[in-house]
């Protein structure tokens, strides 16, 4: 009992730590106000003035699900950046050498992301009231349940890599790799009808597409896959994408 | 406060101990096949300069490096196999500061007191007891980083011992600090020594701080033991008193062949004799040596020791130059 307690208390103290940071480096906060901003209004209102409607919606509507998982897929991916610098700046030796297991470690600083992230989901939530998006009490609590499963396993990756580099270049880099492609082949700024063969292809071993598809389907109500299919695709992908951090922290 | 009673290990097994402990980074040996043996409630100190391998040593026995090969044991727990029972037992002040800028000093405590399994209804006690140790009851709820160089070594070291571990590591605890405060934090890791029973093992390239603070010192130089004995011994055993003469002519040979001249050694025109003790055969020396232009005498330091073994000084081997030296002489 006391040995689950004492992990539990490692994981409450990562976490902590990362919460509290998150508020006091002003950056990060301004960050997460206004790139959903950027986001909704750049995208939405620049590409969309010229296409009219999707499937009933106007595309600003139609694309603000694609947003949302967009800005919980950057945010999570990045915050893998943060234990690169940790590392560089030796805070991160204190935690290493503490009697907890690294995957308790891991789960903290895997919380600490995911509440990055969901702080600017709340954002976007709130700014979704404004631009007419049909939310209502529902909804927000299942979107919600769904991005947080998104960031955990977006952010899961980004520890995998912030793990196993030593620079926050090299990282930079990786994650540009791991981040444009997964998500121009989704769903995200497009609906998956009406693709040629080789884009459809990629799009359905995307896991993104099955988040996009998902919370798409809990806020307007178009989905393309079941949503237990989005949900069991995401669940299954996290998972793996913890079990490698585990194994990554378990090296450092 | 916690552990008293008495701190004599007499005849218990050693608190830390190695066996042919050895790291390797690539073609260069940090650790070479060191073994050591350390009682309960000693003051162990490594003494070496930059590059010897010290913080290597250390990061091994605190299980965040696996050695290449070779075993050691701390607080009786293997540091591969059961590394987890180690980390229980220690507590730890690294050579690169590690409390958190962005935290106060008081959080910095509290999350180690959660990190470190420290009972709930003693965690609040714990840390106004370490804070008033270290003096820094009025800024524990300043951010660190307002905090000053000594002022967060002394954190650092608050921190190490607040959940009472039984072994105490402390890497170059006062590198880069003024002498006031070095001499504040020796006291307090002396005190702490004796009030908790505390095995402590230190690393430093400061002579004066292995002579001032431990009871045995390991004079350590790429990655081996050279010497190992307390501070006193090791400097009469080795060196003794240190005389300087001055003359014209001076017949070396002649007093290599006294019995107590331990060595003899001539460096810019000048002499220096190590010799057992000055204040018995100083007479007898300049007797031998007829007359000489100038004398001077001083006790051996641990640096003489250490020139003594390696042929080098301790400063001339310092500042980062270890890595470079070390490829050269591969
Ligand atoms: N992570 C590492 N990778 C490669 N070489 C290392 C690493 N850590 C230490 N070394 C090398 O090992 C040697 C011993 O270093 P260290 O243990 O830090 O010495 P000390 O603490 O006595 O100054 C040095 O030559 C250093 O360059
Ligand atoms: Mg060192």
């Amino acid at each position: 009992m006391s040995e689950i307690m004492n992990e539990l208390d490692g994981i409450y103290a990562v976490w902590l730590r990362e919460a509290k940071i998150y508020v006091r480096e002003k950056e990060r906060l301004i960050s997460s106000g206004f790139s959903p901003l950027l986001w909704i209004f750049g995208f939405g209102t620049g590409i969309g003035s010229s296409l009219g409607t999707v499937e009933g919606y106007p595309y600003q509507t139609f694309i603000y699900p694609g947003i949302v998982v967009m800005a919980v897929l950057f945010t999570s991916l990045f915050y893998g950046i943060y234990i690169i610098w940790d590392r560089k700046l030796d805070f991160l030796k204190e935690v290493l050498v503490a009697p907890v297991s690294r995957a308790s470690v891991f789960a903290g600083k895997m919380l600490g992301g995911a509440t990055d992230a969901m702080v600017q989901v709340i954002f976007l939530m709130i700014i979704g009231l404004f631009i007419n998006i049909p939310l209502n009490p529902l909804i927000v609590i299942q979107a919600f349940l769904l991005l947080l499963l998104i960031s955990i396993a977006m952010v899961s990756i980004g520890l995998v890599i912030g793990a196993n580099l030593k620079s926050p270049e090299g990282f930079g880099l990786v994650i540009n790799f791991v981040m444009w492609p997964m998500f121009f082949f989704s769903n995200a700024l497009f609906t998956l009808e009406n693709l040629p063969a080789w884009l459809t292809a990629i799009t359905f071993i995307n896991p993104l597409t099955y988040a996009v598809d998902a919370v798409r389907g809990v806020i307007l109500g178009i989905n393309h896959f079941p949503i237990y299919l989005d949900i069991a695709v995401m669940m299954i992908f996290s998972g793996i994408m913890m079990i490698l951090g585990v194994l990554s922290f378990r090296r450092m | 406060m916690i552990n008293e009673g008495s701190c004599s290990g007499e005849g218990e097994p050693a608190v830390i101990k190695t066996e042919a402990i050895s790291k390797k980074f690539g073609r260069i040996t940090a650790v070479d096949e060191l073994d050591l043996d350390i009682e309960e409630g000693e003051i162990f100190g490594l003494l070496g300069p930059n590059g010897a391998g010290k913080t290597t040593l250390i990061s091994m026995l605190c299980t965040i490096m696996k050695p290449t090969s070779g075993k050691a044991w701390v607080n009786g727990f293997d540091i591969v196999k059961q590394s987890s029972k180690v980390r229980k037992s220690i507590g730890i002040v690294f050579q690169q500061p590690s409390v958190d800028d962005l935290l106060t000093g008081r959080e910095n405590l509290a999350m180690h007191n959660l990190l470190f399994g420290v009972p709930r209804g003693i965690r609040k006690q714990r840390i106004d007891e370490v804070l008033s140790l270290v003096d820094l009851e009025k800024r524990a709820d300043d951010l660190v980083n307002t905090y000053s160089g000594g002022m967060r070594r002394r954190l650092e070291l608050a921190r190490g011992i607040m959940h009472h571990p039984k072994i105490l590591f402390l890497d170059e605890p006062t590198l880069g600090l003024d002498p006031q405060t070095r001499e504040h934090i020796w006291e307090y890791i002396q005190d702490l020594a004796e009030k908790e029973c505390m095995t402590v093992m230190l690393t430093t390239h400061y002579m004066e701080e292995a002579e001032m603070l431990c009871d045995r010192v390991a004079i350590i130089d790429y990655g081996k033991i050279v010497a190992l004995d307390s501070p006193h011994e090791l400097k009469n055993r080795i060196v003794g008193d240190v005389v300087k003469i001055k003359q014209k002519h001076p017949d070396i040979e002649a007093m290599k062949h006294l019995e107590y001249v331990r060595k003899v050694e001539v460096k810019k025109g000048l002499v220096y004799l190590s010799i057992k003790d000055a204040s018995q055969h100083l007479q007898d020396l300049l007797a031998h040596t007829g007359p000489i232009d100038f004398v001077e005498v001083r006790s051996g330091t641990l640096n003489d020791v250490f020139l003594h073994y390696t042929g080098r000084e301790i400063r001339e081997a310092g500042a980062e130059g270890g890595f470079m030296e070390r490829a050269m002489k591969k």
